[in-house]
């Protein structure tokens, strides 16, 4: 036998499989301790206001820097009231997106609707936010803010006179702002539900929205439950375009024309003009509320969109 | 006699399993298999699905241990070498033992030439003239150079089923093994292929002992010099494939060959 | 047929319709925010904008040169995070799927791509801007690479899962270790795949305003060095849309289109990115 001339390079060695298992591992575990990382270090900075104020911190109203008092119940309740109103805009409007853009379109347009959708997602919260202060501000305080006062007036709801800045607004941006999630994930879990379970109720004689009601929609229910859970979250969380609308006046008052304050809002103003310590831990306090409502909110948004046929919609092995 | 593959392969060895025994966690999937496969000569593993002929296969590379929960015990002797032996790097195995898969697998980012000589690249073989000149002889002795002699930059996944599969044979050959392991190499394959694979056997068995795995009878009358019949995890009946096909010992194989199960 | 039937119609067509209706409503802050950018940006844009530093508050003129350069240093910085981190980590848990540090990182990745972006401002300052006494653009890096980690590291995971079995199977058989068999056959593989998500996660970060308003915190002028307040364009934008000066108002609207402009380009290479990977099924 001829023996090869070629004679291959030495076979390659084997010691480089644990070292780079390790790094990998390393990288990965990179995550988690950030997470713990940010849970003491928010805690450490916020304990001057932990210690001071303590859970009276959340039921006090009064946020006055110059005397050291500080309450966010205001910041809690415009957090809290802006992002149930987004709610109430943005999950009839986006699941109606959903079921059209999964049951209803025709093939050809379902992927150019579904871009413009994602666009909406891609544009960042300042330029809403621009948009929010030069547009939809001075429309709110022109044209809706006089429409909802002339048929509503009598309710507290609608007292006062619309300045254009206030809950409504705050409300009305941040449903802009979420209702891409509803639809993209919403989209995607009605989407995975089995042909046979429509097939099943056409096949009885159900009409297409009777087949979307007792078909669809209860088989994809805790994922769309998971996507509203996830708009929720990044409700909370949004500054920008909120700060820019909401008139930032710490003030807890019923009517939606009212300035309000959110938690976000609040840091995102004041933080670099915070002049003692403890008001910037009473900020950190603060940020660490809404860190830790976040965290619970995604972690059973997570859980339950999980529990559907969930991930992107590609082949499995 | 030399083929075309002798200029590639420095040498070539015989195989031997003594007591072989493979476990999927607790699925017993070989028991106790022995068996001498020659040097230079076909050697076919023929029996039903589930058999455990290709797990055999895959513990002379020692591919099977890959699987989680996968556990191997006994001996296999590369030449007079136990590859289980203590001490023994399994990479270094299987460049010794190459193998071929049922289904063409060419690497998709991969051109047909840096395909045929990732093995060598890989291992950090730097020098083009090496490198062109080993492509060229893995191709010539996969059949497959006049076919792609001229577009050997085009991607590897460009090519037709029958054809990826010979790049695999290829790039196998390229780093030299001392066997080549074929598992159910034409079953994807049209019969057109498949005739050309078997040839492709024949032929590099003049130089490199070949080890095939199929569940074609017919197959394993043509392409072979010896088969092991398999049966449940066990070595049932193992010859000469002339005498195995015509004057099979066990009653079990003649079951099997004559069409009565499996 | 009875009433009964002609309701169920009724109802089937009007429920079409609202569908159709809610999907129309959801388009159209799209198109009008398209719109005005469009209008009011492309009438701030010129020369000026694109090579002056800002002007003194209340004049007009300036530009915001320093906004676009620092915004493009931060987002370097924060990709020399996230993207190490973020691709390794993807592999880890793609090729280690069931190990308890896999379950584990990936639930708080995921967790950590809800957290809102100015918690993780607040965290970069504690970590890097308190002890330093200083903002700095290393600080608004990091705390946009911490936000650039979970996205890129999922993304990759997803795309590393599905490189098929033969793929690596075949690599093995030649004798390649299993390290190598990762890193120059799997990761090439799905290389334009981890590109994509790389690129998506950028474009997002690109675009933050809250993270940096105590991190980089912003500058008039050019910055010396890392260790100084950076511009950005998102906080510009900011910065000139609540002042009160007509000129400002429209050089948001300019610094506006221009990161809008930012975001889709990436956007879009992002796309081109995913058109090329090799079909992995």
């Amino acid at each position: 036998m001829v023996v090869a001339e070629h004679g291959a390079a030495a076979p390659p060695a084997r010691t480089g499989d644990r070292p780079f298992q390790l790094l990998l591992a390393v990288m990965a575990a990179a995550v988690p301790v950030i997470i713990g990382a940010m849970l003491i270090a928010l805690i450490a900075a916020a304990w001057p206001a932990i210690q001071r104020f303590g859970g009276a911190f959340f039921v006090t109203s009064t946020w006055d820097p110059v005397r050291h008092e500080f309450g966010v119940l205001p910041f809690v309740y415009g957090t809290l009231v802006s992002s149930a109103l987004a709610l109430v805009i943005a999950v009839p409007l986006g699941l109606g997106v959903a079921i059209y853009l999964s049951e209803l379109v025709p093939g050809r347009l379902r992927a150019p609707i579904g871009f413009f959708v994602e666009l909406l997602a891609a544009i960042p919260s300042v330029v809403i936010g621009l948009w929010g202060i030069f547009v939809l501000v001075p429309w709110v305080r022109g044209t809706l803010g006089p429409a909802l006062r002339s048929a509503f007036g009598v309710l507290p709801l609608f007292s006062g006179p619309p300045l254009g800045i206030g809950m409504l607004t705050a409300g009305l941006i941040l449903a802009v702002m979420i209702v891409p999630f509803i639809v993209a994930v919403s989209t995607e879990v009605m989407r995975a539900v089995p042909r046979a379970q429509r097939e099943a109720a056409l096949a009885l004689g159900a009409t297409g929205w009777e087949t979307t009601r007792t078909a669809v929609l209860p088989y994809a229910r805790s994922g769309i439950i998971g996507a509203i859970f996830l708009a929720l979250a990044r409700a909370l969380g949004e500054t920008m375009a909120v700060t820019m609308v909401i008139g930032n006046v710490p003030q807890i008052k019923a009517s939606l024309f009212a300035p309000a304050y959110t938690i976000p809002a609040v840091i995102a103003n004041e933080f670099t003009e915070a002049t003692s310590d403890l008001y910037v831990a009473a900020l950190i306090y603060a940020g660490l509320v809404l860190f830790v409502v976040t965290v619970i909110v995604n972690a059973l948004a997570r859980l339950l969109v999980s529990r559907v046929a969930a991930g992107p919609a590609q082949i499995r092995e | 006699m030399e083929g075309r593959t002798a200029v590639l392969i420095d040498r070539t060895l015989g195989i031997r399993a003594e007591q072989v025994h493979a476990w999927f966690d607790r699925l017993h999937a070989l028991r106790g298999i022995t068996m001498t496969i020659p040097e230079r000569k076909v050697t076919a593993v023929i029996g039903p699905s589930g058999c455990g002929k290709s797990t055999f296969l895959r513990c002379l590379n020692r591919m099977h241990e890959l699987v989680p929960g996968a556990r191997v015990e006994g001996r296999i002797l590369l030449g007079d070498e136990d590859v289980y032996g203590p001490g023994v790097d399994p990479v270094l195995v299987r460049r010794r033992v190459g193998m071929v898969f049922q289904k063409a697998n060419p690497f998709p980012t991969m051109s047909i030439f840096d395909n045929v000589c990732a093995g060598l690249t890989l291992a950090g073989e730097r020098s083009r003239r090496r490198l062109e000149t080993v492509v060229e002889q893995s191709l010539r002795a996969a059949a497959l150079w006049d076919e792609v002699k001229d577009r050997l930059q085009k991607p590897g996944t460009s090519l037709s089923g029958g054809q990826q599969q010979r790049l695999c044979i290829a790039r196998a050959l390229a780093v030299s093994p001392e066997v080549l392991l074929m598992d159910e190499p034409a079953s994807a394959l049209d019969p057109a292929s498949t005739l050309r694979i078997e040839e492709l056997a024949r032929e590099l068995a003049k130089d490199i002992t070949i080890v095939i795995v199929t569940h074609n009878m017919q197959q394993a009358a043509r392409v072979s010099d010896l088969t092991g019949f398999f049966l449940d995890g066990e070595l049932i009946e193992f010859g000469s494939t002339n005498e195995l096909f015509t004057k099979p010992q066990d009653r079990r194989t003649e079951d099997y060959i004559t069409g009565r199960f499996g | 047929m009875g009433i009964r039937y002609q309701v169920r119609r009724a109802t089937n067509a009007v429920m079409a319709a609202v569908t159709l209706v809610c999907t129309v409503v959801v388009l159209v802050p799209l198109f009008l925010i398209l719109g005005f950018l469009a209008r009011m940006g492309l009438s701030a844009l010129n020369w000026d904008f694109f090579t002056q530093l800002p002007g003194a508050a209340g004049e007009p003129g300036g530009g915001m040169a320093n906004a676009i350069v620092g915004t493009l240093v931060l987002v370097a910085l924060a990709a020399a995070i996230g993207i190490p981190v973020g691709v390794l980590g993807g592999t880890y848990l793609s090729e280690y799927r069931a190990s308890r540090l896999s379950t584990a990182a990936r639930f708080t990745a995921d967790v950590m791509n809800g957290i809102p972006s100015i918690v993780m401002g607040l965290f970069a300052y504690v970590l890097l801007v308190l002890p330093m006494r200083r903002f700095s653009a290393l600080a608004g890096g990091v705390a946009l690479g911490v936000m650039l980690i979970p996205t890129v590291m999922r993304t990759t995971e997803e795309i590393v899962r599905l490189v098929p079995q033969s793929v690596r199977e075949a690599s093995l058989a030649l004798g390649i270790p299993q390290w190598k068999t990762m890193v120059r056959v799997v990761m090439p593989t799905a290389a334009a795949g981890i590109v994509t998500g790389i690129m998506v996660g950028v474009a997002r970060v690109a675009g933050e305003t809250a993270p940096l308003l105590f991190t980089a915190f912003g500058n008039r002028f050019w910055s010396r060095d890392l260790l100084q307040p950076i511009a950005a364009l998102p906080l510009q934008i900011f910065a000139y849309a609540i002042s009160p000066f007509e000129d400002w108002h429209r050089q948001a609207w300019a610094g506006a289109l221009v990161l809008v402009a930012l975001v889709l380009l990436v956007n879009v290479a992002a796309r081109y990115a995913a058109g090329r990977q090799v079909k992995l099924h």
